[in-house]
């Protein structure tokens, strides 16, 4: 487990994101909150909507113009949140960077990938037009392209998927960023390559100290990966805490959905695990505070008491804390069962 | 003739080779081509090529029909060399048509793109100007503006350039539009890459090949808008010929001496046709969604 530091890498203290559409305010981040510590992978998970790119946007300060942010980020100490746009940008790329999902269409088609992993090393650290191709060749060799020295001079198009997105990874960690934000960057590959991408990453950390956000809905990713997991709903945490003890002994129902909805071919082999357990319904777009708990509908576990109030992030164990008015592993709902 | 065609080919640089086989299937782009090569060919060496100096009256060898000796072509009703002329007169009809797009490009895309990627206040109001200018007819707003302006060849390019801003305008602020939310332009912002980068560097090579297309569209047009301007008076002054001029003068001798008029009416419709061809054939080699 990673050493708490004096002063975490990343802190994001009490987000809020909202929007202002035509058809009222949508609450998109409801106050989050998380430090990342030098060289630690954390995972943000949650549905499709739950709030996780736009918590990866909001530190980055990319919001669209529509979305009002509040809360803080503080980069090693220093609060990015209000910065300008010309201050930002030269943070973006150099001090943090992001991955995203479609590694097809993340690169440029007109330019060499050399050139784009170059331009990233020419803006930020005003390197010249040779030693820009010469760290970029070194870079491809860092994300493990075979032939470095031909490949850069190749464009996006004679590349395959997992290749792009092994050129994404250069170029967002060309700079030696602090903080890497990777959004969903293994969904589109499939599973050999994402194994690759992963232990890419991985390296990266090892070698470079790179503090990873790793946003994503595949749980198989966070095991694989993250030390610690966040896990959102409906733009609030639900449940948060290192990999090991979320995944070994999981307190919110959420978590234990997501968990359940996970196919498990060891226990499928033990005949406990008969179909994929479902969440029923879609994660509600909040347009005011709520005043139930958001999980609520879904939950099997609502009862009055989790009408009155959205439960606040309290501590379950050491190092876990779960939004939930009735937390417990997943025994209490056999038991509840039982009962009914 | 045909070392002209393969010299002179327009596919960008490494992808070329590809492009030039692609562009080579297909027998309209390439007459288009070659048409094309042939008039800029013509304009470049027109001093050279035409046998007498284009003002040069001749007045015992007036309205001579085609082939007549001396004439390939016939002579003006004050005994000017056809020939001479309408090569003489390529110049000018090429370079309104050509100055005209060129200025229309250098205006227009930097704004419909700067339209397109802020959005907010600006793209309302560049799109509604756009939408004004572009409800007046191409040509009504081409000759209105020239008569403002004043007869030259000059101002006959600016007035023609104003009048093709707005689908200049329209392209590259629709191809931005959809550009912005590409992950590739995401990912620019997200490395650092300032506005002025992003627009310029990583967008405007990926918005070249409509723009192109419209280009090889916008200069024909262009060159028959030179040649009525030309026509009624409003672009380049006499004695300099033009192929607008040359009709206008032809008008009234069209019964006695109908090849004075068919001349440069056939080298305007050969020209416009050359960049029409040609403009098919690059948008379908240039077409991503129809590469293979």
């Amino acid at each position: 487990m990673t050493q708490p530091m004096n002063q975490p890498r990343l802190e994001v203290e009490d987000l809020h994101v909202r929007f202002d559409t035509d058809e009222g305010s949508v609450l998109a981040v409801n106050g989050v909150s998380f430090a990342l510590q030098a060289g630690e992978v954390l995972a943000l998970v949650g549905e499709s909507g739950c709030g996780k790119s736009m918590t990866a946007m909001a530190i980055l300060g990319l919001l669209p113009p529509t979305a009002t942010p509040s809360g803080s980020v503080r980069l090693e100490g220093r609060d990015i949140s209000g910065l300008s746009q010309r201050e930002l940008r030269a943070i973006r790329g150099r001090e943090i960077s992001m991955i995203f999902q479609e590694p097809m269409t993340s690169l440029n088609p007109v330019f060499t990938v050399g050139h784009q992993i170059g331009e990233v090393l020419r803006r930020h650290e005003g390197l010249g037009r040779k030693e820009a191709r010469a760290r970029a060749i070194e870079l491809l060799d860092l994300v493990r392209i075979p032939s470095a020295r031909t490949r850069v001079d190749e464009y996006p198009h004679q590349m395959s998927g997992g290749m792009r997105q092994r050129v994404m990874i250069a170029m967002a960690v060309a700079c030696n960023p602090k903080v890497l934000l990777a959004d969903e960057p293994t969904t589109a590959l499939d599973v050999t390559i994402q194994a690759q991408i992963l232990d890419i990453m991985r390296d990266l950390r090892q070698e470079l100290g790179t503090s990873i956000v790793m946003i994503t809905h595949d749980l198989g990713v966070v095991a694989d990966i993250a030390d610690r997991v966040v896990v959102m709903y409906a733009g609030h945490v639900a449940e948060t805490g290192t990999v090991d003890a979320v995944f070994a002994n999981p307190q919110h129902p959420y978590t234990l959905g997501l968990l359940g909805s996970v196919p498990r071919p060891d226990l499928v082999l033990a005949d406990v695990q008969e179909r994929l357990a479902e969440i029923p319904g879609v994660v509600p777009t909040l347009r005011q505070p709520p005043t139930e708990c958001v999980f609520a509908p879904r939950c099997p576990r609502a009862d009055e008491s989790c009408l009155t109030r959205m439960p606040e992030l309290t501590e379950t164990a050491p190092g876990q804390r779960a939004a939930c008015v009735h937390p417990g592993p997943a025994e209490a709902e056999q038991k509840e069962a039982v009962r009914v | 003739m045909t070392s002209i065609s393969a010299t002179a080919t327009v596919a960008p640089a490494r992808r070329g080779s590809r492009l030039r086989r692609r562009f080579a299937r297909r027998p309209t782009a390439v007459i288009g081509l070659f048409g094309v090569c042939v008039v800029v060919v013509v304009a470049l060496l027109a001093p050279w090529l035409a046998p007498y100096a284009p003002d040069a009256s001749d007045y015992n060898a007036i309205l001579q029909p085609p082939g007549s000796p001396g004439h390939l072509l016939g002579t003006d009703d004050i005994g000017r060399d056809l020939l001479s002329r309408l090569v003489v007169g390529t110049r000018a009809s090429l370079t309104a048509g050509v100055l005209a797009t060129m200025l229309a490009v250098v205006v227009a895309v930097p704004l419909g793109m700067i339209a397109g990627y802020y959005r907010g206040w600006i793209d309302p109001i560049v799109s509604r100007v756009t939408d004004v200018v572009l409800s007046f007819p191409f040509l009504i707003l081409a000759v209105g503006l020239a008569a403002i302006l004043g007869p030259s060849l000059i101002n006959a390019a600016i007035a023609l350039a104003v009048s093709q801003v707005p689908m200049f305008v329209r392209i590259a602020r629709g191809e931005v539009l959809s550009l912005r939310e590409t992950e590739y332009v995401q990912a620019a912002v997200v490395n650092g890459a300032p506005t002025r980068v992003i627009l310029f560097r990583h967008m405007l090579p990926n918005i070249l090949n409509p723009l192109i297309v419209q280009a090889t569209v916008a200069i024909p047009a262009a060159i028959i808008g030179a040649a009525v301007l030309s026509f009624l008076g409003l672009g380049v002054q006499p004695p300099t010929p033009a192929w607008g001029t040359m009709l206008s003068d032809a008008q009234q001798y069209v019964s006695q001496a109908p090849w004075f008029a068919t001349f440069p009416g056939l080298a305007i419709a050969l020209t416009t046709l050359s960049f029409n061809l040609f403009g098919d054939g690059l948008r379908d080699v240039l077409d991503v969604r129809m590469r293979s």
